[in-house]
């Protein structure tokens, strides 16, 4: 015990940078504090009340999707030229939430940083949720999603198979080997703390539960080392994956033919956008939960700041694209490219994009100051902005590009209608229900991992007392 | 207790994970092979210690992640040039460039489904029934306790002296598991 300051030097080397987790916690401590949110009789009043807020926008989406099913997807704003509306705006704008949860759990494992440790796990449950919400919309505007299998390459009647050229099937298999790995990586992770909820839960129905999700995981050490293999290749898997998702959805707009859309910054451009949003939606639900339960000992100032770089980082690259797609507009002489620029900027849809660039350029500079970056409330606000700023984006590089287009006789105006709001907010509702039926259901900070860095874990200490022992026999 | 081979193994429980790491390598000194150890998080050299070196799983990754390269590539190919040729502009019917994003996304997927399922069956997991969780206190091995398991098939075990090895080490306790 009385070395252990000396650890704590070690860990961090520069001394000014503060601890990852407050001092003071042992193996038995971290485990109790995140077990105990899972595990204790009765629920939290504000909890119940999230979840009716939640839920009762899920009713919505149910009765807007009901109604669609029925009547057909013409009850939303879509027409000629405008085909893609809300539900391909929603889509990416989910899906690229979803990209900050494998961000953090696989690109920050593979980079060493540390902090990632306590929001790994609730960022991961974002991405399965926002994925999920995403997937919803594609499906919800192929006006008949019962035959959604018809995408896959399956023998069938018709004696046809999916147009392998197209991004829009290649958008099937990215979102779905997403979704799928980021399941998998997301209860690689569990399992070890499924484990440890097995063995503290009280009621008979947790421990088969909790003991059926853990699958007899006993924490033997053979285990241990394939599951550290396993784990970090799955981060390495991961990581190209999450950088092609967002990559083959900015295809489905820059392989198109469309002013504004045909364009190669897209895939980069989109993927700093993804993480941009996404972490966001991280701090959006972290700076609450962290409040509500008590956790500012492991989500601590530093991990909020550190996000709030990266947030003014790929808000940058983001501000980046803009100047570029004006620029190109400009620099490439054609004359559509050029009239869509000035139809952004100056056109019908003029508020939506100076409403973007004042939400996704302007606002995030302020998270250059430290003062910012360390106060709360300012990142909640920042982040929120940042959110409605890139739900923005996706709306007008869709809208403004497909209503006016080549020929002004084809051209036309989009606005949503009930049945658009209803859906989008409806999204929103099932998203936040999730992940309020997560924070109860299973633990939010992963504990095996947090265990790691507590300084009794540290293996030079190991190493000290091996010498005098191996001596024993 | 009077007779040996009924029992699975001696338990020995320690509070540290330096303590765990000690006696494993002092108990691998002593020459017992068949032993594991268990801890709430993975103890760094641990493995070595017990004599485990190496894992298969990496090459299954890496075969699977291959046969999801190749079936993603050969499906595309085989769907649109072969079974169904449609020819969209002239552009040829083998048109790879567009195959790779699909074959890349069936990589990865392929690739992290033996990651998974390598991961169970090497582990040989799920096992509901496993004769540590015999002893009451061993569900402290997933919170805060470090145990160090040498099993009765062990040539070298043999109750009294294993468990007279196993005191040396200055366990907290030691327990017999049953099998």
């Amino acid at each position: 015990m009385s070395d252990q300051p000396l650890h704590n030097t070690a860990q961090f080397s520069t001394p000014a940078e503060p601890p990852l987790i407050e001092p003071g916690y042992t193996f038995a401590s971290v485990t109790d504090k995140i077990s105990v949110i899972v595990l204790r009789k009765g629920t939290p009043r504000g909890w119940w009340v999230g979840l009716l807020i939640s839920f009762s926008l899920v009713s919505l989406l149910l009765y807007a999707v009901s109604y669609l099913l029925i009547a057909g997807v013409g009850i939303w704003g879509i027409n000629i030229p405008v085909g893609w509306g809300f539900a391909i705006t929603n889509f990416v704008w989910w899906i690229g939430i979803g990209h900050a949860g494998t961000l953090i759990s696989a690109i920050l494992l593979l980079l060493h940083q540390e902090w990632r440790t306590s929001i790994n796990r609730f960022a991961e449950a974002m991405t399965l949720f926002a994925v999920a919400c995403a997937g919803l919309f594609p499906l919800l505007h192929m006006g008949r999603p019962w035959f959604f299998y018809w995408m896959f390459p399956y023998p069938n009647t018709m004696k046809i198979w999916p147009q392998f050229r197209s991004p829009l099937i290649w958008d099937v298999f990215a979102v779905s080997t997403y979704f799928t790995v980021s399941l998998l990586f997301w209860y690689v992770g569990l399992v070890p703390d499924m484990a440890t909820l097995r063995d503290r839960s009280a009621s008979r129905f947790g421990r088969i539960a909790y003991g059926v999700l853990a699958m007899g995981w006993r924490g033997s050490a053979y285990h241990w080392r394939r599951y550290e293999v396993a784990y970090l290749i799955l981060a390495g898997l991961a990581t190209p994956l999450v950088v092609s998702v967002h990559t083959v959805v900015s295809f489905d707009f820059a392989v198109a033919n469309v002013p504004g859309w045909h364009s190669t910054i897209f895939p980069p451009y989109f993927v700093a956008g993804a993480i941009y949003s996404g972490f966001a939606m991280v701090l959006i639900l972290a700076i609450p939960l962290r409040a509500f339960y008590g956790l500012e000992d492991f989500i601590t100032q530093r991990h909020l700041e550190n996000m709030g770089k990266i947030m003014l980082a790929t808000g940058l690259i983001v501000g980046y694209g803009y100047f570029m797609e004006a620029f190109m507009a400009w620099y490439g002489g054609n004359q559509y490219d050029l009239y869509m620029a000035i139809n952004r900027a100056l056109g019908p849809y003029w508020p939506a994009y100076w409403a973007l660039l004042a939400c996704n350029v302007v606002a995030p500079q302020v998270l250059w100051f430290k003062r910012a970056r360390s106060h709360v409330a300012v990142l909640f606000v920042v982040a929120c902005i940042v959110l409605v700023g890139m739900w923005l984006e996706r709306f007008v590089i869709i809208v403004t590009s497909l209503h006016r287009d080549y020929l002004p006789s084809s051209w036309g105006m989009y606005s949503p209608t009930f049945w658009d709001w209803a859906t989008f907010l409806g999204s929103i509702g099932l998203f936040f229900s999730l992940l309020f039926l997560f924070v109860r259901f299973l633990p939010m900070i992963s504990i095996s991992e947090m265990r790691t860095l507590l300084p009794d874990a540290n293996a030079e200490q190991a190493a000290e007392i091996k010498s005098d022992l191996t001596k024993l026999p | 207790m009077s007779n040996p081979p009924t029992i699975y193994g001696l338990l020995a429980e320690f509070e540290k994970p330096a303590e765990l790491l000690a006696a494993t390598r002092a108990a691998r000194t002593a020459g017992y092979q068949k032993m594991d150890a268990y801890s709430p998080y993975p103890i760094e050299g641990l493995a070595e210690a017990l004599g485990f070196h190496r894992t298969r799983l990496p090459l299954m990754i890496l075969v699977g992640g291959i046969i999801g390269c190749l079936g993603g590539f050969a499906l595309q190919y085989w769907c649109a040039a072969v079974n169904y040729p449609v020819n969209v502009g002239g552009r040829p019917l083998n048109s790879w460039p567009l195959f790779i994003p699909i074959t890349f996304e069936l990589t990865v997927l392929c690739a992290a489904l033996s990651a998974v399922i390598g991961l169970f069956a090497l582990n040989r997991l799920p096992m509901p029934y496993h004769p540590v969780f015999n002893v009451r206190r061993f569900a402290l091995a997933t919170r805060d306790r470090f145990f160090l398991c040498i099993e009765a098939t062990d040539p070298n075990f043999d109750l009294t002296a294993t468990r007279q090895f196993l005191d040396g080490l200055k366990p907290k306790q030691i327990e017999e598991v049953l099998p």
